[in-house]
């Protein structure tokens, strides 16, 4: 299925030359490039906090770092993989990328734009690193007030207006996504033919406008609160600390949804293309997409079941978090139901999307546990709830990234990437993934608290498998590091479409020409419109 | 952005259609009416606002989709405010202590 | 431009949430706090803000008929407007300061509830402060368009700019109309404006 072909000339890489032309380009392909150079970069700084707390947990003592390290160790893990690498990551790289060319447009509805985001994505990027360098933060990515606002020393301001400053980057990407598939799809393109990873853009992106304001009004407050001394959050002098934790939260939670349903919609795509059927029930996964963005804006609560607020409050959020719970469940029956009868393949993206469906299932799963009151009192601030929500971010939304890098790879470089090492890594991550988490569900279930550098002797054995596990899972995302560089130099070269997929983006080559297309597509079939197998019925929408 | 010209007639009437308003506005508030104080300058203020939404920012000529998203904006206000008011509210009501 | 707004709506709508929770939890010292503003300045600042509405929505108008000159003085006298506004909030903020009633470490505050009315005037200065913020940008922005307009820069088939400032403009307006009876008309019954 995948095929070699002679060297193309002529695409966006090659058509200009110079860093200049790629720090002022409003190429959206050249913007994702640099979009997937920066967030890499995030990845492995993030990674590389994980690493000292995973070194610290080996023994059960606090003995590689002192405590107030350690909390700076956790916080900046937190808010760089959150709002420095996952927010940003499939959108602003395989979405930047992906977007105009899936609706047959030749750019973004507002090229510049999607430039200025860069920019001021970097911008909010460099206060977290001077942060780090610093001295770091060390009040947990929460920020949770009055420690933030008023006691703790570390670089809170700074960070917070990082925050700030980075959440326009999101708002200004989800704005630019939200016009151009309102107003620049191909001829021919309605609603209903749209693919799904566009569907999951567009609920992506609804979240990132009506969410991120919000944070960037708190992180607001709270620098202030701590620049002016301006009581806010302060119960000393009158505040509500669960005031900040409702404003943190109303868009915190939407956040975790930004972070997966791009994801959602790259194992959409790949499950599509390797089974070579369209996806089961497409018309319900796309308003799954949304209804996962509306209802994610009603039940962040849920953080806060232990915090003061009112039963009666968490009560209507603790019955709607299992409302918000039916989306997501209904997309998993829907992929496992396309594999039914399909023509299955098994290269590498479509391992990242079994991945994806197993761990995101079991991370979901976990997440009505806690979203039953009586259950999250116990592990509440445990690491069940850690190992809950790494299951969906790493298991879920970062092999989501990787399938869709390992797909698209083709069609962003014009090189293949080798299929063996590339198998190879993600067997590893999968295990190593699994070996550092699930670990992690016992410990919480046991008792062992979260950010804490120090636990009971009884927790080491589990801690010690944890930390192997982080060990093979390093591993396993080094790799494509390195054959991804390597296949830049000695990759066959790609055929436009590789895999045999439907889809607009396979109608040109591989790299694109910088207009992305050279005769604009009409679409007069649904998506993924394969050849019938028995038992398949294509139906026109 | 609509194509066609309001007439300026019509401005001129919202003009001082939102001064009377804000004229009453301030007049009601130096008149105890108790709880109610609150939810007529509330009324008031909304009135002004779907005023200049409709016709100062010509919403009222916008295609459907338009109005969809001025509506969302605010209903998703209503949303955090509502909700995060639910907790505030009801902190008091079970009579146990913690 | 409505989705930007949006993004508006809900950055300032934190800045309201906070003021109705902190409302509905400390009401006495609220009333007494919204006591200190002056009312007469707050109305004159609304209607203020009306005409400059009303001047920024001939603007448009002037623009979409394609009068060059009624636009670029129309787009002038909204900019006049909303510095007199802006002179008004400074006029007010000066006597907050010379009061003390500006929080931090020299608030001091002569009624009930002194730390529950210091929360009253975080959320005063916040508020108005970025109101204040997104009109001095509006402003900005104004002077820019009348500058490209007096250029010739604009006609009847090409005014998106002004429109969009419009709309920006009349945003930052209905902000305003909130913000007016929130804080300074709280038990408004209870004493005469100002202190």
């Amino acid at each position: 299925m995948i095929t070699e072909a002679p060297v193309d000339t002529g695409n966006y890489i090659t058509s200009h030359y110079g860093i200049k032309s790629w720090l002022l380009t409003v190429d959206h392909k050249r913007i994702a490039l640099l979009y997937l150079i920066a967030i890499t970069f995030f990845f492995f700084l993030g990674g590389a906090f994980a690493v000292m707390i995973r070194l610290e947990l080996l023994t059960p003592q606090g003995d590689l770092f002192q405590s107030e390290t350690y909390n700076k160790l956790f916080t900046m893990h937190g808010i760089i993989m959150i709002f420095f690498f996952l927010v940003p990551s499939i959108p602003a790289t395989l979405g930047n990328f992906l977007v105009p060319l899936m609706i047959g447009a030749r750019d973004l509805a507002f090229p510049r734009l999607n430039l200025a985001s860069w920019y001021i994505f970097i911008v909010g990027g460099c206060f977290s690193v001077f942060a780090a360098i610093f001295g770091g933060v060390d009040t947990g990515w929460t920020f949770y007030t009055p420690y933030s606002s008023t006691y703790s020393n570390t670089w809170v301001t700074v960070t917070a207006m990082g925050i700030f400053i980075t959440g326009f980057s999101s708002i200004l990407t989800g704005l630019n996504f939200i016009v151009t598939i309102h107003t620049m799809r191909a001829p021919g393109l309605s609603w209903f033919r749209l693919p799904l990873f566009i569907w999951s853009h567009y609920a992506t992106s609804l979240i990132m406008i009506l969410g991120t304001p919000v944070v960037a009004v708190t992180m607001l407050l709270v620098g202030l609160e701590r620049m002016f001394r301006v009581p806010i959050f302060d119960p000393a002098l009158g505040g509500d600390p669960v005031l900040f934790q409702h404003l943190f939260w109303f868009y915190s939670h939407p956040a975790v949804y930004i972070m997966i349903l791009p994801a959602m919609g790259v194992v959409s795509e790949l499950v599509a293309a390797s089974t070579r059927k369209p996806v089961f029930g497409y018309k319900v996964v796309a308003f799954a997409s949304i209804a996962i963005a509306v209802f994610g804006f009603l039940v962040w609560g849920h953080h806060m079941f232990v915090s003061g607020q009112s039963v009666y409050a968490s009560l209507v959020f603790s019955f709607l978090s299992y409302a918000v719970a039916i989306p997501s469940a209904v997309k998993v029956f829907n992929w496992t139901a396309t594999m039914h009868k399909g023509s299955n393949s098994y290269h590498t993206p479509m391992l990242y999307a079994f991945g994806f469906i197993g761990l995101f299932t079991i991370g979901g799963l976990t997440g009505l546990f806690v979203a039953a009151l009586g259950v999250d009192v116990h592990v509440h601030d445990t690491y069940f709830v850690i190992a809950h929500f790494h299951y969906i971010m790493v298991g879920g939304a970062i092999m989501g990234y990787l399938g869709g890098l390992h797909f698209w790879w083709p069609k962003i470089t014009g090189r293949l990437y080798p299929e063996l090492p590339a198998k190879l890594s993600a067997f590893t991550i999968f295990v190593g993934f699994n070996l550092t988490f699930f670990p992690q569900f016992v410990l919480g279930y046991l008792g062992m608290p979260r950010r804490y550098h120090a636990y009971p002797e009884e927790f080491q054995v589990l801690n010690v498998m944890s930390t192997a596990g982080a060990s093979i899972l390093a591993f396993g995302y080094a790799l494509p590091m390195l054959y991804f560089l390597w296949s830049l130099k000695w990759g066959k070269h790609a055929s436009p479409n590789p895999w045999g997929a439907k889809g607009l983006e396979w109608l040109t080559t591989s790299p694109p020409p910088t207009e992305n297309f050279k005769e604009m597509p009409v679409v007069t079939e649904p998506a993924y419109a394969y050849a019938p197998h028995k038992g398949v019925k294509v139906v026109d929408v | 952005m609509s194509g066609h010209a309001e007439s300026r007639k019509v401005y001129y009437a919202i003009f001082g259609a939102l001064l009377a308003l804000t004229y009453l506005t301030v007049a009601v508030a130096r008149i105890d009416l108790g709880r109610l104080n609150t939810i007529v300058a509330l009324t008031i203020a909304v009135t002004k606002a779907v005023l200049v939404v409709l016709f100062f920012m010509h919403v009222r000529h916008s295609n459907r989709l338009t109005k969809l998203v001025v509506v969302g904006g605010f209903v998703w206000l209503a949303l955090l405010i509502g909700l995060t008011m639910l907790d505030v509210t009801s902190r008091n009501w079970l009579a146990i202590p913690g | 431009m409505w989705l930007f707004l949006v993004t508006e709506i809900m950055f300032f709508g934190g800045m309201f949430t906070a003021y109705i929770v902190y409302r509905s939890l400390y009401p006495n010292a609220f009333v007494a706090a919204s006591h200190t503003l002056d009312i007469t300045m707050g109305a004159i600042n609304t209607a203020v803000l009306i005409c400059s509405s009303l001047s920024m929505a001939l603007a448009v108008n002037a623009a979409q008929l394609g009068r060059r000159k009624s636009l670029v003085w129309f787009l002038i006298l909204t900019i006049l407007l909303g510095s007199v506004f802006l002179g008004i909030k400074a006029v007010e903020y000066h006597d907050k300061f010379v009061h003390h009633h500006v929080p931090g470490a020299s608030f001091h505050f002569e009624g009930p509830e002194p730390q529950n009315a210091q929360l009253f005037f975080s959320i005063y200065f916040g508020a108005t402060g970025l109101h204040a913020l997104h009109m001095i940008i509006g402003i900005v922005l104004l002077a820019i368009l009348a500058i490209r307009a007096q250029r010739g820069r604009f006609s009847s088939e090409y005014y998106t700019p002004i429109d969009m400032t419009g709309l920006y403009w009349h945003f930052v307006d209905i902000v305003w109309i909130f913000l007016f009876p929130l804080l300074y008309l709280l038990g408004g019954h209870l004493q005469g404006g100002g202190h």
